[in-house]
């Protein structure tokens, strides 16, 4: 089935305090949505993740903020862009335990656990892409 | 700048975040704490998330930072109020926050706080006892 956006609004987040318009941002899109409680919270934690990333590894950003519908189902994309370095082993980012900064390196793949759909694209030395999708319902 | 009070009360240190957490916020609370608690020679902390929606793997890390440096200083940090939806999305997320202690609400963390620190008193004066009869 296709997926058709329904809105559209692009935030640019480079500096901390943008994070907490952006969460805010996700939310309301959430809500709108009807969204229960516990998949908005696992929507905003993955948007938490991953815009930090971007601001520490991609030095900030855009990020899309979109309302979409599939057939019956209606949910939340986030596309993250950043120009930083890329990732160079996007297998090696996506296990469990690896982090090349100071974190837990539960990052990327948690998020990947808390959406129903994710997807990376990076090319060293031009940026890096994260994709999420979470329906209302799922 | 903003930064999150930090209430004494007898023994205790008492932290109610009542906003949206962002890095450098959850940064200072926790060096501010730490500093707290070595300044007052505070027994317990109490941290009351009840009012937090969102925790990421960031603010778990600064709150399992938090129990782990006011243990080294002999405090126990009991974690209280966490959202249901917070808790889901914590341990899908992979962080369980070993070594924190946690309670349903401010009084029951009061309650276990009070409890860490009578035990802590009764084997001390155990102690105490043992080397008057010694």
């Amino acid at each position: 089935m296709t997926i058709l956006p329904l809105a559209k609004d692009i935030l640019k987040v480079y500096k901390e305090q943008d994070v907490v318009l952006l969460r805010n941002r996700v939310k309301e899109r959430a809500v709108k949505i009807k969204m229960g409680l516990v998949n908005q919270t696992k929507l905003i934690t993955a948007a938490s993740e991953l815009v930090r990333n971007m601001l520490r590894y991609g030095g900030g950003g855009e990020v899309v903020v979109e309302v979409i519908t599939r057939g019956r189902d209606n949910g939340v994309r986030l596309v993250f862009k950043d120009q930083g370095p890329g990732i160079p082993d996007i297998k090696k980012a996506m296990a469990d335990g690896f982090s090349t900064g100071r974190s837990l390196g539960l990052g990327l793949p948690g998020t990947k656990r808390l959406v129903n759909e994710f997807d990376l694209k990076s090319e060293v030395g031009k940026g890096t892409t994260v994709t999420i999708i979470k329906w209302a319902n799922g | 700048m903003d930064r999150i009070p930090i209430l004494k009360m007898g023994h205790f240190l008492l932290v109610t975040i009542q906003v949206d957490l962002y890095d450098r916020l959850a940064m200072d609370l926790e060096s501010d704490l730490i500093r707290m608690v070595n300044k007052t020679g505070a027994k317990g902390v109490l941290i009351d998330i009840s009012a937090v929606s969102i925790v990421d793997s960031f603010m778990g890390r600064i709150i399992g930072n938090i129990a782990s440096m006011s243990k080294l200083l002999d405090a126990e940090t009991v974690v209280v109020g966490m959202q249901p939806a917070v808790a889901i999305t914590l341990v899908e997320l992979g962080l369980d926050l070993p070594g924190v202690h946690t309670a349903l609400n401010v009084e029951k963390g009061m309650d276990l706080l009070k409890g860490m620190i009578v035990a802590d008193d009764v084997e001390e004066l155990e102690e105490d006892d043992d080397t008057a009869l010694s």
